[in-house]
Parts: structure tokens; sequence; C-alpha cells
């Protein structure tokens, strides 16, 4: 079963960049890394992805003719997505775990930042027989 | 069967894979049909050989198997399509004839490249055609090398075939002008999957690694199939000089490693003493191009063994005439770097500003992040941190992000401003 891990900690007012020592932010890009790394190597990834600061974030919605109008971000949005994992996983159980794992990623001097991992399963199951 | 011998068939099949597909293009005229029927013939192939031992005449084996499909497709539409009946009389007649080896010509693999480098398909198209109808890759494996879905890679090659077949290009090399153009096309695609496998550091790294080798494979066919032509030797050459510090560019964890900070001792000495060769016998050929010029000064990198050892006047002589030659931004930025090792780093600062107003790289995170490393040299440490941020929040590189966020980290941790300062 498959299930999608989102990690939900960016905010659009503050900063992207903790201010961490260099040694901090090494610890924890290797963590990501090796993170990943072990997912692949379980044969339980499907795909991880980072994504861009909110501030190259836009909101696009069609005008009266389709064509596309954009705009940015708005500050009331809390939280944006900062990256994603896609899990292939034999139970709920192993997905919560993996986020755990993720959510204790270290951060200023070490310590775990807890982040909010969101776990949703993805709909893919197969096609009822239609009978 | 032993994996070596599975892995010795398939350097073998990949190196038929075009002469086989020209073989079968010239019989049939239908480039997306033979195309398929090729890869068909070369997977009965990777499963069989190294089983069954290589055929005495592997290519002419493939030629038949490849044929023998195109006849069976062919007289499954006959009923529908009278037009093909023709081709059906064609085909019955050629595929009862045993393969000559004259059918096997080596411009084919030329011609082929020229097709599936067609300017009316999209880069990333070509790219994905030329993999798997050149490099004789499986749609699978350049959709794993591209990290994209397979369904949605082999859907990218048909539209592209379907765009070649529609372009109504004839199998044949083109002439005059029109033959320096579209080679000019082929080129660039190859630099671009050569870009595509090294520019990547996070991923499966092998996977991506491959490209380079593949996009150095299909360079080196063309060197011996154009050995005169001196932009071919300086993409080969260029390719075989970067890659050469391949495994100096990332530390164990992934990080970006910075040319000036690589382990030279990792650097390839074979690479590059390949490229310097090519190189230096290209350029007194007289038509000096971009990718000339670039691999020359790759050249002079690589022939620095301590980063103190750089000619960077000469190599500032060069991106003075590479910026001639091409109106490329990227070449104009890094013009300035070189004009900052030279002339120190306000000259090259002032140069970035001449950018900003051209407007085509404003905002470009590369741009940013060249200006973040001037302005630390010039001492301008809180600026410099600022732009570094500014570069890492532009730039769709993950391990590129986390190299300039370390390098602003590194900076603001840095308690005494103005240090850095200095010409070189």
């Amino acid at each position: 079963m498959k299930y999608i891990l989102m990690m939900n900690t960016m905010r659009a007012k503050q900063p992207p960049f903790p201010n961490w020592s260099t040694e901090d932010l090494h610890t924890h890009i290797r963590f990501m890394i090796q993170l990943n790394q072990d997912l692949r190597e379980s044969g339980e990834l499907v795909g991880a992805e980072g994504l861009s600061f909110p501030d190259q974030a836009k909101l696009v919605r069609a005008g009266k003719d389709g064509t596309p109008v954009t705009d940015g971000v708005f500050p009331e949005s809390k939280e944006f997505l900062a990256g994603f994992w896609i899990v292939d996983v034999d139970s709920p159980q192993r997905a919560y775990e993996i986020a755990a794992r993720a959510s204790a990623a270290p951060g200023d001097k070490g310590v775990p930042l807890n982040m909010p991992i969101e776990v949703r399963p993805i709909m893919s199951g197969p096609p009822p027989e239609m009978l | 069967m032993s994996s070596s011998e599975s892995e010795a068939v398939e350097v073998l099949l990949r190196e038929l894979a075009p002469q086989v597909l020209g073989a079968v293009v010239r019989r049939f005229r239908d480039f997306p049909a033979a195309e398929d029927a090729v890869q068909e013939a070369l997977l009965a192939a990777a499963l069989q050989w190294p089983k069954e031992g290589v055929p005495d005449n592997s290519r002419a084996w493939l030629i038949q198997v490849a044929s023998r499909r195109m006849t069976d497709s062919i007289r499954s539409d006959v009923a529908r399509r009278r037009r093909e009946t023709e081709a059906y009389a064609v085909a019955g007649e050629t595929t009862s004839e045993p393969v000559v080896e004259d059918d096997i010509a080596q411009d084919d693999t030329l011609v082929l490249l020229f097709m599936c480098c067609h300017p009316a398909l999209t880069p990333s198209s070509a790219i994905a055609l030329t993999l798997r109808a050149v490099g004789g890759l499986t749609t699978a494996e350049i959709a794993k090398a591209f990290l994209v879905p397979e369904a949605t890679l082999a859907q990218r090659i048909s539209r592209a075939k379907a765009t070649v077949k529609a372009s109504g290009v004839p199998f044949s090399l083109p002439a005059g002008s029109e033959r320096t153009d579209r080679l000019r096309s082929v080129l660039h695609v190859l630099y671009l999957i050569f870009n595509e496998g090294y520019t990547s550091s996070e991923g499966p790294q092998l996977m991506r690694a491959d490209l380079s080798n593949e996009a150095i494979r299909l360079a080196r066919l063309i060197y011996q199939l154009l050995p005169s032509d001196p932009e071919v030797a300086g993409l080969l050459a260029l390719m075989l000089l970067t890659d050469a510090r391949r495994s100096a560019r990332t530390a164990p964890g992934g990080e970006l490693i910075p040319l000036a900070e690589q382990d030279r001792r990792l650097w390839d000495q074979r690479a590059i003493r390949e490229g310097v060769a090519l190189v230096s016998s290209a350029l007194p050929k007289g038509a000096v191009g971009p990718y000339q010029l670039q691999a020359a000064i790759a050249a002079i990198h690589d022939e620095a063994a301590v980063p103190e050892d750089t000619d960077w006047p000469q190599i500032l002589a060069l991106y003075d005439l590479l910026k001639r030659m091409s109106d490329n931004p990227m070449v104009v930025l890094n013009h300035a770097i070189a004009t900052a090792m030279v002339q120190g780093p306000s000259a090259g600062l002032a140069l970035l500003d001449a950018l900003d107003r051209d407007g085509r790289l404003a905002g470009h995170h590369r741009l940013e992040a060249v200006r973040a490393h001037l302005l630390e040299r010039a001492g301008d440490r809180s600026a410099a941190i600022a732009h570094y941020r500014l570069a890492a929040a532009r730039t769709t590189s993950l391990p590129e992000r986390n190299y300039l966020m370390t390098q602003a980290a590194r900076l603001a941790a840095d308690a005494t401003p103005g240090q850095e300062t200095s010409n070189q």
C-alpha cells in the first residue's frame, strides 16, 4: 500500500533559513540523504521530492477565457509543503514509522526537530470487479 | 548465464543497435515501425544470446529478426490498408534474401543521429529518442535515468517518432549548410545528455552517471565517423575533461564540492590526457567553435595541480573569444568570474551589474550565487550572506541549495567580518 508523507514545515513569513551552524546544517542534510538511501535500499521508496521555498510558489486559477491567472501565495497560509515522500509499504504502521524517523531529523545543535509529518494513504487500490 | 556474459552481450547489442536500425529503416522506409522492431530484436537477443551463445553474424541475426517483425506487423495491417500492400510485397521479397553486409553502412549511425536530433523535436524528446534508437537503451532504462514513469517516457518516444515521420525527412544525410546546422543540434543533444548525468548528485547516482557515460560513448561514435570535424572533437574533449573530475565533485554525503576545494588526486588523469590531446589537435585546424573553447578552458583547470596554479589570464582570454562567438548569458557570467580572478572581485561585480541590466539572467540563481561569492571575496560579508540565501531560494537543485545554504551559514558564523578580502 502506498502512502504520501508530507512535511509541512515551511512558513510564508519566516525566512526558510534556520540560523543553524554549518555543522548542524550538514548533519541535517546528511540525515535526509541517508533516509532516502535507506528507503531506496529497502525497496520502499516510490518517490521523494524537495520543493522550492514558498516565495517561488504561485497560486493559479483559470481566468474567464481559460488563460492562467497567477498570484503570489497568501501570507495567511500558515504552512507550506517543504517536501514529500511516497512510499510503498506493507502496513500503515510502517508508514508511521518512516514518518516518525523523518520527523526526528536533527536541527539546531542536533536536537530532533519533531516536525509534523502528514501521512495519507494514496488511492492506489485496484478497481473493484464490475459484475 | 554468468553476469559477465550478459554484460558482454549488452555492450555488443548497444554497439550494433544503430547499425541494425539503419539497415532496417533503409529496407522498409518506416522509421517508427523499424525502431520498434529493432527494440524487440534487441530484447530477444538479450534473452537468448547469454544462454545460447552469440551467433556468428550477430548483426545479420538482428537485422533478420527485426525484418521478420516488420513483415509480421505489415502482414497484419495489410487487409486494411492498400498502400501497405506494396510495402508488404517489398518486405516479402527482402526478408527471403540473406542479409548482405553491404546493407550496413557506417553512415547509418550518423543519419539516425540526425533524425533523432531533428530540430522539430523538443530537447527532452530528442534526448529520449537518441538514447533509445542510437544508444540502444530500453524505455525502462531511460525512464529510470530521468526519474519519470516508464509509461510517460514511452509516450514521449512514440510522439517523437511521429514528429520525425511527419517532418518527412528522407533517410539520408543532409547536405551543405543544412548539414552543419543539423550537426549542431546533434552535438547539443549529446551535450544535454551529458549534463543531465553530470549535474545531478543526489538520487540514484549510478543511473545518472550512466547518462554521462552514454553521452561520452555516443560522442566517441560521432568522432569516429567525423574525425576531422574540430567541434566534434571539442565536444568529446569537453565531456572527458569535465567527467574526469566526477569523483572529486561530491562528498560521500552528497554535498557539492566546488572546483577550488576538490581533491585533485581523485581526478581521472587518463581522461584528462585524452581530452587534452583531442582539443590540442582540434584547435590548430582553424575552425574554432564553442565546444573547443570550453574544452580548452576545462583543460586549463584540469592541468593545474593546485588551484593556485590555474592560468586565469588564459582562461579569461578564452572566455573573451567565447563571448564574441555566442550571445549566451551563461558565458557572460563565466567571463565575469574569470575577470574577477584576474582583476579582482570588484571588476567581476561590475560585469554582473551589466548582466542585471541585460535582463535575461536577472534573478537567476547562478547570477546571485556568483555575486555572493564575489561579494564574499570583496569582504562584504552581510551582502554575501543575503545573496547566497537569494540564490538558495531560487535554485531547483537540492544539492546546490544545500551548498548555498551552507555557505550562508558559514559566513553568518564567521565572527570576524572583512577577513576574507583578497584579490585572488
